[in-house]
């Protein structure tokens, strides 16, 4: 069938225009898998004791303060981790 | 103008919104469920915040006997809080993903609550009495040297103006290492059901400490993941069954008398595709976001990205009705796949006599189909359409060509605008429709 007759394929060839690299199993591991995954965040309890051992009485290389995000070699420390707290104000529904 | 909802004569009405006016929504006022209780008496919504925020009809006034009762603010409560798992090195969030009450026995009444890991029993009571004249308190509370007490007195309940609380009674914790997506109370009222991505785990209600895991599809090897659980219910009045639904677009029933771990299902209802028109998109928008057994328990309705489908419980080769939601997207998919939107999970609805289903759409659209009538109509939840007891005017996409007056164009829709939960009260022609943060009730028109 003509790709023209068929809009869900003529959206298909749109999307492997731009991303020609586009795994070939769409709803498969991948997918499935960053779903599975979400919530992850970056600290990592062992890494940060092991640098800790490591480095002893070094300094630990903290974020910048105007970084927001942590990568790369920048182990992240509790303090880098946003503090997540519980909404303290009241719903808008209930106003 | 004539529209769907129970007869080719139902015209739907704006009653109330809920929340706040302004455009710019905290991530905790998206509200992320919707439930009436089983009279209708009550609607609970809860939030990205963990809240819930409870509403209680008000009695039909003597004065106006033609008109139904509001819905007020009964009770708000912090359910869930953020947490983070650092072994897992997991942040947790507190959204609450469902609420389903529990029937009421007593005078209380008792919801589920659920984030991603957690579920909790709340109670919810009213207090409208209160002891005094106690021989050893002071009425603030002060205790009152004994030596003064001479002489004796019987305390007594007196009236009080109304409190109600919310107290979490139960918390059944660490059964889920995947995120959960549902939770259904069983018809013998005892025990309850948690689905997550690959599990689906049996509760009793007093229980906390313990849970019987009955589904586990998770592979040996995770590379060989190929589907994942959407959904779950408990069937209506047969304690012994419940269905789930998976990210293929299959829903398998399941019957806990076959045996205690149901990985074998009893039913596998599935519609066959033609392969001919399969596409790098097919799998993704056949995913089964919602499932609900009819109120007799007779059928089932699954919804997917496109549209929603009727399944007779006896025959799994095919649903007996599909009705299309928003055709006109499946020649947006590309963009829709790129501004992740083809993931939103839409839920759907039976109303009380099973006679019309509703879902939402973009654009803050919602869509009725009648099912004796085989007609449809898109409603939209919108400020501008907030005088009292205004009737809903039906909306139109125009999806090519010339555009009529009062039609919207596809590419106009605002695809942020998106309605996601929507529900319907279980005896009445009344229905709850969130948009991103605020509840709309609507009514149909009484004359």
């Amino acid at each position: 069938a003509f790709p023209r007759l068929n809009p869900e394929k003529a959206e298909e060839a749109k999307l492997k225009a731009r991303y020609p690299n586009l795994g070939h199993k769409p709803g498969g591991s991948d997918l499935l898998r960053k779903r599975l995954q979400k919530g992850q965040k970056y600290f990592d309890s062992g890494d940060y004791n092991m640098a800790k051992a490591k480095i002893k009485n070094k300094q630990l290389p903290t974020a910048a303060p105007e970084k927001t995000e942590i990568t790369g070699d920048h182990i992240p420390t509790p303090q880098d981790l946003p503090q997540r707290k519980p909404s303290l104000v009241a719903s808008k529904l209930a106003g | 103008m004539a529209g769907a909802g129970g007869g080719n004569d139902v015209q739907w009405c704006f009653s109330q919104v809920k929340g706040a006016i302004d455009d710019d929504v905290a991530e905790a006022d998206i509200i992320s469920t919707v439930e009436f209780n089983h009279s209708g008496e009550l609607l609970a919504t809860g939030d990205k915040g963990g809240r819930v925020v409870i509403f209680q009809q008000e009695p039909e006034s003597k004065n106006q006997p033609q008109c139904r009762g509001e819905y007020n603010v009964y009770s708000t409560f912090q359910s869930h809080e953020p947490e983070f798992d650092y072994l897992k090195s997991l942040e947790i969030e507190e959204k609450i993903n469902k609420i389903r009450w529990l029937p009421q026995k007593n005078a209380a009444q008792f919801l589920l609550s659920t984030n991603d890991k957690t579920i909790k029993l709340w109670k919810i009571s009213e207090r409208d009495k209160r002891p005094e004249g106690y021989n050893l308190k002071e009425e603030d509370g002060r205790y009152r040297d004994p030596n003064t007490v001479t002489t004796l007195r019987v305390p007594v309940f007196r009236p009080m103006d109304l409190m109600v609380e919310a107290s979490p009674r139960r918390v059944f914790a660490n059964a889920h290492t995947y995120h959960i997506n549902s939770i259904s109370v069983n018809s013998d009222c005892e025990t309850y059901l948690s689905a997550d991505d690959l599990r689906i785990n049996l509760w009793h209600l007093e229980i906390t400490d313990r849970s019987f895991n009955i589904v586990d599809i998770k592979p040996a090897n995770m590379e060989e993941l190929t589907e994942v659980i959407t959904a779950a219910e408990f069937h209506p009045n047969q304690c012994n069954t419940f269905v789930y639904s998976s990210s293929k677009g299959t829903i398998r029933l399941c019957d806990m008398r076959a045996s205690a771990l149901c990985d074998q299902h009893s039913k596998m209802f599935e519609e066959p595709e033609d392969p001919n028109n399969r596409s790098f998109f097919s799998e993704i928008i056949s995913s089964i976001s919602d499932v609900k057994f009819s109120h007799s328990g007779r059928y089932m309705m699954t919804r997917d990205y496109l549209s929603v489908k009727i399944w007779d419980l006896n025959m799994e080769t095919r649903p007996v009705e599909t009705y299309q939601v928003h055709e006109y997207l499946r020649s947006k998919l590309c963009s829709l796949y790129e501004n992740d939107c083809i993931f939103d999970k839409f839920e759907c609805c039976w109303n009380g006599n099973d006679s019309v289903v509703m879902t939402g759409s973009y654009n803050n659209f919602f869509r009725m189909f009648d099912r004796g009538y085989r007609q449809d109509v898109t409603l939209e939840a919108s400020r501008e359409n907030s005088k009292p007891r205004s009737v809903l005017k039906p909306r139109k996409v125009c999806t090519g060509g010339k555009r009529k007056k009062d039609e919207i164009s596809v590419d106009s829709l605002d695809f942020n605008k998106k309605i996601l939960h929507t529900a319907w009260h279980p005896l009445d022609n009344i229905i709850a429709v969130a948009t991103t943060n605020n509840l709309y009730i609507f009514q149909d028109k009484l004359n």
